[in-house]
This record gives structure tokens, C-alpha cells and sequence, in this order.
């Protein structure tokens, strides 16, 4: 169109103040927006971690404020105390034994959720439901029916007659029911993450390779076996990073349902600081504990960064 | 090798049928290919031969046997999938072996089989590499072998070629035609792609609306199409159509040339040209414009071959002619072909 058909003149076009379009710049916009995330970020957990850091090497307490260095005598004395050692294994056996129950759980859920069946929204639904709840309310449902006189578990487990009927096992009252109690919560609460990744993941596998395998002669279990499950495992590893994550700093679950007991028998790292960081208020003791999740942590982003590139190019 | 034959084969999606009873029956070794449109049921059909879709209704037989209630694994047939559907975390090694290892042959035997396959196909040198670090034709080869190795009773192909650039496609078209010459496995090929139907096919199936409109040779599909839809279909620029005397009257672009160059023995039919505009396309020209006796808005196109010289100039009226046996008849109401018909008051 030129402008004489359209009545105008082509500088008319051209109007407003440059100051109007600052925002189309993306090098101005980019920045702009990133700006809230950033500050949050550096507020709230940049700043905190370096306080940890810096904490870690003093003997500061809550009733003694004040920042005195002493080296490595905080470590020395953290890694010195029964409960922190016992901790730190509660730690990686909750981790690694939880994960594993929501690795395979969560495969076969996807697998099962996969297929077209009546109710099929609301299975998916009820499925998620555990992720959506807050974790101390979930946790706390579970500390009913894990109750000592109460607990519905036992009632059945009596009815079925695996118990002597109105007999109790006292979930959270002995040592080694209380920890499979606190992995079994922590797995129940990972679970519909690991499903829904693994869901997705499956949708992303062609229609066509399935197809192909079907018509070269594999069976279900080999399909299952060769292609489906290999061809998922960049996500189930996604899947299982975050979960590792999520449950190696986790404190809630351990601190509704046992408070770290019997006798600091499910102590953790994370909630073993917070009892002696907060609740004693040894403040620099508190923060060594919970600087030992560092590097582990650290170890842990960087792999899901690289799994998650990795996911990306293929 | 074995026949493969549908019979009233049906199916549909909720009120639609994407194949709406068809009955085709291969022969022994035969190069079959369904052609059509997309949306025609060409793919559903190849799937429901291969047992990936169940029918509606109908039956399928390879091999002269009923093979509705098998699963695709028990039908001795291969596929080779439009993306190829290679196993991206598998060695091509490992690609082919994987429907040998699912039949549970023996490592000495995969070994051979892989080899063969390899060769035939010129892939030797590709067996330890992974799927993503292929080329387009490459990876059909890979794909081609995976299907060759279970020695199958029937090949089935869905648009193999459409993911590989023009260059790549006429040469892979070369090549399957002779690899499948060579195995003389009985093969059904689909594609939307009337090049590829037309230099593949043994015979050719056209498909639409879940219907075969056609079976035949491709010189049959081409010069005696069965009715309108085959005749515009199949062709390019397609055949004119043009109503006269109660039926439709139609003539291959090609056929309409300047009528000095048509043989005055053949019983020459005339028309007057109005030219509108002539394109140049090197082997070719095309020339487009109407003939007001035929009809006063309806393009016509003529396609001269380079070796034709005459000049054609535009927005002129040029005198054209179609020989008489080049006219092909269909009914007006059914599209379907019909005898020859006398064209009065035309030319002169």
C-alpha cells in the first residue's frame, strides 16, 4: 500500500516519544523481569546461607549473640556427638531407601495410569492429592493413623489376623518401625512428583517406536524391558534427583511424626539442626550440622542440570 | 512371500469411517501401492493389514489365512514406519538384532542375518553407531535392514521417503525399487506422493474417503482413470474437466497442443485458446487460459514439452487441438467414466 491510496503521509506514521518503547528492548525488559526472583533469591537464601557458612565457624548461641571464630572447633565437636552420627545415617538411609520405593512405585503407577479406563481423571487426581497438601497436614493425618492405641493400621492389620486382634505395634514407639514409618511417609509424599515426571516422559516416547517394537516381535515384558523403561531413564533420573533432594533436607515429616525419637532414633541432618541450632541455641553447632548437606546438595544441582541438558538434546 | 488380501475391510472413529469397506488382494511378490490423499485411509488400511488397528468389521488374510485375531508380532510381516521409529538408545547393531533377539535366534545366526542385511543395504559401516548420528537416508537403510532381517512374508511401507529432502528422495525411490526386486518380497507401500506411486508401483490402488476408486498399472491409472477423482488426483497439472452435452469431457494438460502439432489422422478435436499467461519451467511451458466454447470461466492448462517450439503469445487466441482418442468421458452426476462421446459444434 503506498501512502497515497491510504489518504496519510508516511511520516505521520512515525509518532510518540522514544521513551514509550523502552520496554520492546529485551536487553531493558529481560533484566527488568528477572529482578523480583533475583532479590528474593539473594534475601532469602543467599543471605541465609552465608550466615550459615560464616556461623559454622563460630561458637555463636542464642544466648550469646555475638560472632567469635573458632575454626574448626564447632565441626570438630558436631562430628564428635553420637546423635549427629546417627543422624547423618538416618539421613542417607531415609534418602536412598525412600527413593527407591518411589522409583518403582512411581513406574508402575505411570504405567497403570497410562492406560485409557473409566474414572481415569480422578484416579490421577487422588494420585496427586498428596503432593498438593501441605506437608505438615499430610504428616499429620499420618501421625493419627500411626497412633499408638488408634491407629487404623493395626485395627486391620489385626482383623486380617496378622496381629492378635486389638493388639498394637506402636509405629512411632520402637526404634526401627519408627524409621520405616518415617521413610514410608517420605516415600508416600514423593510419590505423585515422580509420577506425574515419569507420565510426561512416557508421552514423549513416539507413538511409532512403541508400534515398531510391537510388530518386530516383542512381547510386553521386552517392550517394557528394552525400549520403554531405557528410553525413559533420562527423566526417571530427573524424577529421582529431585526426589533425593526433597527428601535429603527435609525436617517436617521427621519432626510431626516422631520429633527425632525414640531416643534421637530418627534424627536427621536437618532436623538435628534445627533442635540444636534452634531449640538448644547453640547457633554455630546448629549451622555446622546443616552446612554438611552442602556439598552433597551441591553434588546433586549439578547432576540435575546435567541430566536435564542431556534430556533436552536428545 | 504371500498374498495379502482385505475383504470388505471396515473401520471407523465414532461416526467416521476411515475405511469404509475395501477389497484388495495382492499378488505373489507384487510391488502394491496406496495412493491418495490425506485423510483417504491409506494408513489406517496399512495398519490394520500390519495389526496395529483392529478392524471394524471385514477381514484380512496373509497368506490366504484370516488374521484378524493376531497380534501384529504373530503376522510375519515388517513395517517400515514414516520416522522410521529406529530405538534412539540403541547401537544400529542392536537395532536390527532386536526383532532376532525378540524371536530368541541364536547369537551365531543374528550375527549372519545382520551382516546380509548390512550389506544388501550398504550399511556395514554404520553398526556401531546410535541412531541420532545419522543422516535422513541412512537411517531408512538401518530401518529397511531391521525389517529385512525377519525374513517376512510381506513389507509394509508408510511414506518412508517424506522425511528425506527432494535430492535424496528421487535416489532412496531408485533404491527401493530395486531392493525390493531383489528380495521379491510382496510389498504394500503408502504414500500421497502420485511421483513416488507412479515409478514404484507394480500397480497402484487410489484411495478416497476410505474407498478405492481404482486399481490398475500406473499407465492405466494414468490414461483410463476411472472417474473425476483419479483423473485430477493423478497428474500434474491435473487433468481438464469440462461439461458438455450432459457429461463431463476431460483432456491431460499435455494433450492440449497447438494444432499443428497435432497428426491430423487422429481425428483432431480444435479449440480456440485464449492465452492469459505462458509460464516458462525450463523442460517445460505451461500455458494457461480458457476456451470460451467449453467454458467461459473454467482455466484450462496446456503443458508444452520443450521439444513443441511453436511461440505462444499471451493474451492472444491461439488455435489448439486435442486428439480424439486423448478425450476421456465421465458421467456428470457420478464422476465415473463412460464411453466416448460424439463433441459436436466445436473448432471449425
Amino acid at each position: 500500500m503506498t501512502a497515497a491510496n491510504t489518504g496519510q503521509t508516511v511520516a505521520g506514521e512515525i509518532e510518540g516519544r522514544p521513551r514509550r518503547y523502552l520496554l520492546d528492548r529485551e536487553g531493558l525488559l529481560g533484566p527488568l523481569l528477572l529482578l523480583p526472583a533475583v532479590v528474593y533469591l539473594l534475601a532469602l537464601v543467599g543471605f541465609p546461607l552465608v550466615m550459615a557458612i560464616l556461623y559454622s565457624f563460630t561458637d555463636i548461641t542464642t544466648g550469646n549473640p555475638v560472632l567469635h571464630f573458632v575454626g574448626l572447633d564447632t565441626f570438630r565437636d558436631v562430628l564428635r556427638d553420637t546423635v549427629f552420627r546417627r543422624s547423618l545415617r538416618n539421613t542417607v538411609v531415609l534418602t536412598i531407601v525412600s527413593q527407591l520405593l518411589v522409583v518403582v512405585l512411581s513406574t508402575v503407577l505411570a504405567f497403570a495410569l497410562r492406560v485409557d479406563f473409566r474414572g481415569k481423571w480422578f484416579a490421577r487426581f487422588l494420585i496427586l492429592l498428596p503432593w498438593t497438601t501441605p506437608i505438615a497436614i499430610g504428616t499429620i493425618a499420618w501421625l493419627w493413623m500411626l497412633d499408638s492405641l488408634f491407629s487404623p493400621i493395626d485395627w486391620v492389620l489385626g482383623q486380617v489376623g496378622l496381629i492378635q486382634q486389638g493388639g498394637h505395634m506402636y509405629w512411632l514407639g520402637k526404634r526401627d518401625l519408627a524409621m520405616a514409618s518415617v521413610i514410608a511417609v517420605q516415600a508416600w509424599r514423593m510419590l505423585p512428583l515422580a509420577t506425574v515426571i515419569l507420565l510426561a516422559g512416557m508421552s514423549s516416547i513416539p507413538q511409532e517406536i512403541k508400534e515398531a517394537a510391537e510388530i518386530d516381535g516383542a512381547s510386553f515384558w521386552r517392550r517394557l524391558f528394552h525400549i520403554e523403561l531405557p528410553l525413559l531413564l533420562p527423566i526417571t533420573g530427573v524424577a529421582v534427583l529431585f526426589g533425593l533432594v526433597f527428601t535429603f533436607t527435609d525436617m517436617t515429616v521427621v519432626y510431626v511424626l516422631t520429633g527425632g525419637g525414640p531416643q534421637n532414633s530418627t534424627q536427621v541432618l536437618a532436623s538435628w539442626a534445627f533442635y540444636k541450632g534452634i531449640n538448644g541455641g547453640s547457633l554455630g553447632q546448629g549451622a555446622a550440622i546443616a552446612v554438611f548437606m552442602f556439598p552433597v546438595l551441591a553434588g546433586f544441582a549439578a547432576l540435575i542440570l546435567r541430566l536435564a541438558n542431556r534430556a533436552e538434546v536428545s | 512371500m504371500a498374498v495379502v488380501e482385505t475383504r470388505v475391510l471396515r473401520k471407523t472413529f465414532g461416526d467416521n469411517a476411515a475405511v469404509d469397506g475395501i477389497d484388495l488382494r495382492t499378488e505373489e511378490g507384487e510391488y502394491l501401492v496406496l495412493l491418495g490423499p490425506s485423510g483417504c485411509g491409506k494408513t489406517t488400511l496399512l495398519r490394520m493389514i500390519a495389526g496395529l488397528e483392529r478392524p471394524t468389521d471385514g477381514e484380512v488374510l496373509i497368506g490366504d489365512r484370516v488374521v484378524n485375531d493376531l497380534p501384529p508380532r504373530a503376522r510375519r510381516i515388517a513395517m517400515v514406519f514414516q520416522s522410521y521409529a529406529l530405538y534412539p538408545h540403541k547401537t544400529v547393531r542392536a537395532n536390527i538384532a532386536f526383532p532376532l533377539v525378540a524371536r530368541g535366534v541364536d547369537k551365531d545366526e543374528q550375527d549372519k542375518k545382520i551382516r546380509w542385511a548390512a550389506a544388501l543395504l550398504g550399511i556395514e559401516h554404520l553398526l556401531g553407531q546410535r541412531p541420532r548420528q545419522l543422516s535422513g537416508g541412512e537411517r531408512q537403510r538401518v530401518a529397511l535392514a531391521r525389517a529385512l532381517v525377519r525374513e517376512p512374508q510381506v513389507f509394509l511401507l508408510d511414506e518412508p521417503l517424506s522425511n528425506l529432502d527432494a535430492k535424496l528422495r528421487a535416489l532412496a525411490r531408485e533404491e527401493l525399487k530395486e531392493f525390493q526386486r531383489r528380495v521379491g518380497t510382496t510389498t504394500i507401500y503408502v504414500t500421497h506422493d502420485q511421483v513416488e506411486a507412479m515409478g514404484l508401483g507394480d500397480r497402484i490402488a487410489v484411495l478416497e474417503k476410505g474407498r478405492v476408486q481404482q486399481i490398475g498399472t500406473p499407465w492405466d491409472i494414468y490414461h483410463h482413470p476411472a472417474n473425476t477423482f483419479v483423473a485430477t488426483f493423478v497428474g500434474s497439472p491435473p487433468m481438464n474437466l469440462f461439461e458438455r452435452d450432459q457429461s463431463l469431457v476431460g483432456f491431460r494438460p499435455e494433450h492440449l497442443l497447438p494444432e499443428e502439432v497435432v497428426a491430423e489422422g487422429d481425428g483432431r478435436v480444435p479449440f480456440k485458446l485464449h492465452v492469459e499467461r505462458v509460464e516458462y519451467l525450463g523442460s517445460d511451458r505451461y500455458v494457461y487460459g480458457t476456451i470460451p466454447e467449453l467454458s467461459s470461466d473454467k482455466r484450462v492448462i496446456s503443458r508444452l514439452p520443450f521439444t513443441v517450439t511453436n511461440p505462444v503469445d499471451e493474451d492472444a487466441v491461439a488455435r489448439f487441438a486435442v486428439a480424439e482418442s486423448n478425450l476421456r468421458f465421465f458421467d456428470q452426476q457420478s464422476g465415473e467414466r463412460i464411453e466416448p462421446q460424439p463433441l459436436k459444434g466445436l473448432g471449425a
